[in-house]
């Protein structure tokens, strides 16, 4: 393992510090923090020896002083202006705003929502009786704190977070906007949501991680999604942490019967981000899309692990991941879909697709099927490429100048899952963000 | 009967023992052992030193549980007889002096050694435990200057070949098996090109494994100089015993500028009972160097034995323009387990590499595909395309692709595509309504599935690929 006994201990100690601000009294909580932080001391931070961190070495984590955030600090002034950070012009009045893990009321609003819709803080659920409950039926139950020492270390600081519970039948229009701002340098963070969904309702979910300042910090949230019988989900997250942040998080879903969950993933920011994403469907009939594009330049490094676990007949999954890779960056993908042995009539398609822009970017890519059933429809594919000459000649002959053909192709190549993001502020400035890519202006 | 009965009980008929006397040395491995199996086979110094360096390497490894999707009890090194050897007198002048038993054990499974029955135009070196007993029409090969003999034989006639060459793909400490074939490997086949030389004939060996305790080791080198053309086939079987044998062998060839290398094999190991008891344990280390510009290497395999399968054989891309290509079918039925694949390693500018595997598991067995396509940054313009498929037999099998794929610069293009299916009902229909008998119908199915890679085999071995594939699947679809 790579972590010295130092910075351990900096985690210990803030752990101890949050179980005693706790009180004595011992509460099913309290036992699954220490349950975690016991696993986190086995566990230790993840090597490179290992197969599921092969290509993401994680030691400068490990090495760097991280101080845990305190529940008590926060509270620094913010800037009315921050909250224009990666906002969501759709959610101006449905969104839960958190700096450096905090919840700050100063900056949420929720007008927008009903009040059937619970988005508060998770601390507050866990006090309230209607909601305490759903929260213990729910917490950690999806992200494993086993076998991944960050979501253990995560699992050990559940305090403060999001809990957003849609009840039965509510459909909820405006999205919903967790938006995660980083403000303090040198600060691990670790965000906890959790999101409920009961039969037939319906939500879209906005997950928004943005710094200040280019600090050196690390965000490592775990967010849980659970949905019921019927009910359907749409999950956009869009990671834009500092160019020297780390960004470490984990997504974990359960499916219920004939359920809907469609996610996509932005990758933009931070020197190392790792996302594991576990979607379970286990019950019949649930149908997800697993989407993302990782965009990155310079010395950055995106790494992308997904779980599709087919675990009952009849459901359906689709993956599409796609990748832009420029300077000396360096991006990871492996996708695993796992069909158990009666999952019968499961239609699987997995795709990931990188483009190389520069000679020394470089792809590790894995797709991986493990298929126990035979009555099943899988398919995976996986490409690596760069610019086709002639399509840019093409574009030249044209009259284009070759960096606007090369946007233009790159926009080209990312509108396949930019296209499909159905929030307007969303894909705009995504389409804005891919077609500057090269500091050139062209107008479409 | 449903499909998953039908596919089942064929004898394997390769699977009798051969009544003859042997040279067995005892149980267990040490360094005495290794000094025995050197003095047995009058063996020089070098070879002693290469074999010594190999197995203190092989003690510090450990070996690779962890990682195949396999499983099966502990292997117990100690208790394997390393050195089998038919009886026989000091050195062969001719076919005539080789044991009849032996002649007639390799008619029986096909492969006729005396000269009459010579298979037309394929020259076989016939490997019985751990030693090559016979290798036919070398006085021809001779004649065009082509080196195809036993390695024993290399060692001893062509020393500087074999020193040049050996260990220079799969170096010794390369992997667990790796090391422990190079620190034991008896026998095996050694095969020389001259520059700008067209092998006028197949080459091939044949490897039989007859005794119940002993592991075959055997090592197999080809090396195409400048501008030559090889086309190699390798053929096993082995009798049915309750317990586990273990293969390791080790094959390394090494193509120059121009020269090509085509390998193919068709495994028929024992595989074991329906329950998975006996059968070997095929753990195999195949490896080939496009060391030469423009040189090509095209491994082909068909995997229808085994109680395990963990094999990769690679290609090594280090000339420019070189080519690597690798077309498998890996079948599997029962408790049968095969976790198999290619390497291909990009060094040179503007290489090449073609993927194709199909891979088929019935009964209760479990299939993988593991693969490595890896485009160093000075690979400019490499280009690689995949295509592995899975067909499942039954609802009890199992099928796994593990593709990795490491790409290092940005001009290079590589693809791949897998998928997952079973035997369509409404062909198996349309077929069965035609008038074809359902195993038939499951037969033709297959072997479309399998037509990319059948298609690189040699025309003999094709039509005997197809065969087998056919006799493993009879009466498990339905």
């Amino acid at each position: 393992m790579v972590i010295e006994l130092q910075k351990e201990n900096l985690y210990q100690e803030a752990f101890q510090a949050l179980q005693k601000s706790r009180g004595v009294e011992s509460s099913w909580l309290d036992r699954l923090r220490e349950n975690a932080m016991e696993r986190f001391a086995e566990l230790g931070f993840p090597s490179v020896k290992e197969e599921e961190w092969k290509y993401t070495n994680v030691a400068a984590i490990a090495r760097t002083n991280f101080q845990p955030a305190s529940p008590s600090a926060g509270a620094t002034q913010l800037d009315a202006e921050l909250k224009q950070l990666g906002s969501v012009p759709e959610a101006r009045s449905s969104q839960l705003v958190f700096v450096d893990g905090i919840l700050r009321n100063d900056l949420s609003s929720l007008g927008a929502l009903s009040q059937q819709v619970v988005a508060i803080d998770l601390d507050q659920a866990l006090a309230d009786e209607r909601y305490s409950e759903i929260v213990r039926a729910h917490l950690a139950r999806q992200a494993d704190y086993v076998v991944n020492g960050f979501t253990a270390l995560n699992t050990a600081f559940i305090n403060r977070g999001a809990f957003v519970y849609i009840p039965k039948g509510v459909l909820v229009a405006a999205p919903i906007h967790l938006m995660f701002i980083a403000q303090s340098e040198n600060t691990a963070n670790f965000p906890r949501v959790l999101i409920v969904a009961e039969e037939n309702s319906s939500a879209t979910i906005v997950e928004n991680y943005v710094s200040v300042e280019e600090a050196r910090y690390l965000t490592s949230p775990v967010v849980e999604v659970v949905l019921a019988e019927g009910a359907r989900l749409e999950h956009y997250k869009v990671q834009r942490e500092s160019v020297e942040a780390f960004h470490v998080a984990t997504t974990a879903v359960g499916l219920g019967r004939n359920s809907s969950y469609d996610t996509t993933t932005i990758t933009f920011g931070a020197k190392l981000s790792r996302h594991d994403i576990v979607v379970n469907m286990d019950h019949e009939g649930a149908e997800c899309w697993v989407d993302g594009l990782y965009l990155v330049t310079g010395d950055q490094h995106a790494d992308t692990h997904s779980v599709i676990d087919h675990r009952q007949p009849n459901c359906t999954s689709h993956q599409l991941y796609k990748g832009i890779l420029d300077g000396k960056s360096r991006a990871v993908f492996n996708g695993k879909v796992f069909v158990r042995h009666n999952a019968q009539k499961t239609d699987a398609m997995q795709t990931n697709k990188n483009l190389l822009l520069s000679n020394e970017a470089r792809v590790d890519t894995k797709p991986q099927l493990e298929i126990l059933a035979d009555d099943v429809k899988c398919a995976h594919g996986a490409a690596v490429g760069q610019i086709d000459e002639e399509e840019l000649f093409y574009l030249e002959t044209r009259g284009l100048h070759p960096d606007l053909g090369r946007n233009l192709l790159t926009y080209g190549f990312a509108e396949e899952v930019i296209a499909k993001i159905k929030l307007d502020s969303i894909r705009n400035e995504l389409d804005e963000a891919v077609l500057h890519r090269l500091n050139a202006k062209l107008e479409v | 009967m449903s499909t998953a009965e039908l596919l089942s009980q064929q004898e394997y008929k390769y699977g009798f023992v051969t009544d003859i006397e042997s040279d067995v040395i005892p149980r267990g491995l040490t360094e005495d052992t290794i000094r025995l199996i050197v003095a047995k086979k009058n063996e020089p110094d070098w070879m002693l030193e290469f074999r010594l360096k190999a197995y203190r390497h092989w003690l510090t490894m450990t070996e690779p549980k962890h990682w195949p999707n396999i499983s099966y009890p502990d292997i117990n090194y100690q208790d394997v007889i390393y050195y089998s050897a038919p009886k026989r007198k000091a050195s062969l002048a001719s076919l005539d002096e080789v044991d009849p038993e032996l002649l007639r054990t390799f008619e029986k499974l096909g492969i006729p050694l005396t000269e009459q029955k010579q298979l037309a135009n394929v020259a076989v070196d016939a490997v019985f435990d751990s030693v090559s007993v016979a290798t036919t029409y070398k006085e021809k090969l001779k004649k065009h200057g082509v080196i195809f003999c036993s390695f024993t034989e290399a060692i001893r006639d062509y020393p500087d070949l074999v020193k040049k060459y050996l260990g220079s793909v799969v170096p010794t400490n390369d992997n667990f098996f790796a090391a422990l074939n190079s620190a034991v490997f008896s026998d095996g086949s050694f095969c020389f090109i001259p520059k700008g030389v067209r092998c006028p004939m197949e080459l091939s060996t044949y490897f039989r494994i007859n005794n119940s305790e002993s592991g075959q080791f055997e090592r197999t080198l080809i090396i195409a100089e400048e501008g030559s053309h090889v086309s190699y086939l390798e053929g096993c079987t082995a009798p049915k015993f309750d317990k586990n044998q273990l293969h390791a062998a080790v094959v390394e060839l090494v193509a120059l500028d121009d020269a090509q290398i085509k390998y193919s094999t068709v495994q028929n190991w024992y595989a074991g009972d329906e329950e998975g008891v006996g059968g070997i344990y095929n753990f195999v280390t195949k490896r080939g160097k496009c060391a030469g510009r423009n040189s090509k290497i095209s491994w082909t395999q068909v995997e229808t034995g085994s109680a395990i399968t963990w094999k990769y054989p690679s290609c090594i891309l280090q000339g420019d323009n070189s080519i690597g290509e690798f077309y498998s079918v890996a079948l599997t039925n029962h408790a049968q387990q095969a976790d198999t694949g290619t390497k291909m390693i990009h060094l040179g500018k503007n290489t090449r590499s073609t993927i194709i595997s199909k891979g088929i598991a019935a009964g209760k067995s479990n299939n993988s595909y593991r693969g490595l396509v890896k485009v160093m940054p000075k690979a400019e313009g490499a280009r690689n395309y995949t295509q592995c498929d899975s067909m499942l037999i039954g609802s009890n099998s199992g099928a796994n692709t593990f593709p990795y794929i490491e790409v290092m610069n940005n001009s290079s293009s590589v693809e791949h595509e897998a998928s997952t299916s079973k035997i369509s009902e409404e062909q198996l229909f349309y077929l069965q309504q035609r008038g074809i008998s359902q195993e038939d119908a499951v037969s033709l199915i297959i072997n479309g599935f399998c037509k990319d890679v059948f298609l690189q085999l040699p025309m003999e071995f094709a039509v005997e690929a197809q065969r087998l594939l056919g006799l493993k699947l009879e009466g498990s679809v339905g």
